[in-house]
């Protein structure tokens, strides 16, 4: 019975955001689809509000958590802007892949 | 109790991302993404951070991947990408040790500064405010009302401009409805 009470410290949290976190990049490396790659940026994001969170936990403190909430509504901003650009540019050209975006004269 | 959330929200949260940059399919990607969205939601819950938990299922989950949904209807992208070919050769393989080793680098950083954070905080709600099943809500509302109210409105600026930006963005020019009639 008492290896089930083990709990997860903050350092478990931190280590699962960092192989999120690192998830997130090879997708951002890999991937060619602007939409993907933009996915992969939000895995990143969420990363990064993983470990503010558990890092707020350990301090006692409430401004992890707050800073959580702004990067949530500037990650919504961000999508929102990104793809009003990739479907005015999508508009134009058929293909999607970021190789053929590689100029911006059109 | 809290070992065993944990172990399964990290398998939805990993599965999730993994899903997103393997699938080829951007549908199926965005599908994976709502997975590693909620895993992360249960992990805020596990924490004691309900209301950030709620928003990530309404603000990510509800709003952003329907967004991305949208978009990939809209562009009639959802077949799959081929991913034999790989035009810039040795990508994969430089985005790999890249990846590792950027790996590497936060693990060690994580182990380094593990004996700092052993002690562990019992938890906001149950520290500060006692069994007050509101305490997560209430404390984060006023700091952020009090503490950052100033960043807080200029997230509603913010968002104002990113939504005026982006119906300027989208929206046809009179030239191209009419050359597309």
């Amino acid at each position: 019975m008492n290896a089930l009470v083990v709990v997860p410290t903050t350092t478990w949290y931190l280590m699962l955001s960092a192989v999120l976190f690192v998830l997130g990049t090879v997708g951002v490396l890999v991937r060619r689809n602007p939409l993907i790659m933009f996915m992969c940026i939000e895995l990143m994001l969420n990363a990064v509000n993983l470990s503010f969170v558990a890092l707020g936990r350990q301090i006692d403190s409430i401004d992890g958590q707050a800073i959580v909430f702004f990067v949530l509504v500037v990650a919504a901003a961000e999508v929102v802007v990104g793809l009003g650009i990739i479907v005015s540019i999508m508009r134009r050209r058929n293909e999607v892949t970021v190789d053929d975006l590689a100029e911006l004269k059109g | 109790m809290e070992l065993f959330v944990f172990v399964c929200a990290s398998v939805m949260v990993l599965a999730g991302a993994l899903g997103v940059i393997l699938r080829s399919n951007p549908v199926h990607a965005a599908l994976s993404l709502i997975l590693t969205l909620f895993g992360v939601a249960v992990l805020f819950v596990a924490q004691h951070a309900e209301f950030l938990a709620a928003v990530q299922v309404i603000v990510y989950a509800g709003a952003i991947v329907v967004l991305f949904l949208f978009v990939i209807m809209l562009l009639g992208v959802d077949r799959a990408e081929n991913m034999r070919t790989e035009p810039l050769a040795a990508q994969r393989w430089i985005a790999g040790v890249v990846g590792i080793g950027m790996l590497a680098l936060l693990v060690a950083a994580v182990y380094s500064g593990s004996d700092e954070v052993v002690v562990r905080g019992e938890g906001i709600a149950s520290t500060v405010a006692g069994d007050n099943p509101n305490a997560n809500v209430e404390q984060l509302a006023k700091s952020i009302f009090s503490d950052y109210v100033v960043a807080f409105e200029l997230t509603s600026i913010l968002l104002v401009v990113a939504v005026v930006g982006t119906v300027l963005l989208a929206r046809r020019r009179r030239g191209e409805v009419k050359a597309e009639q």
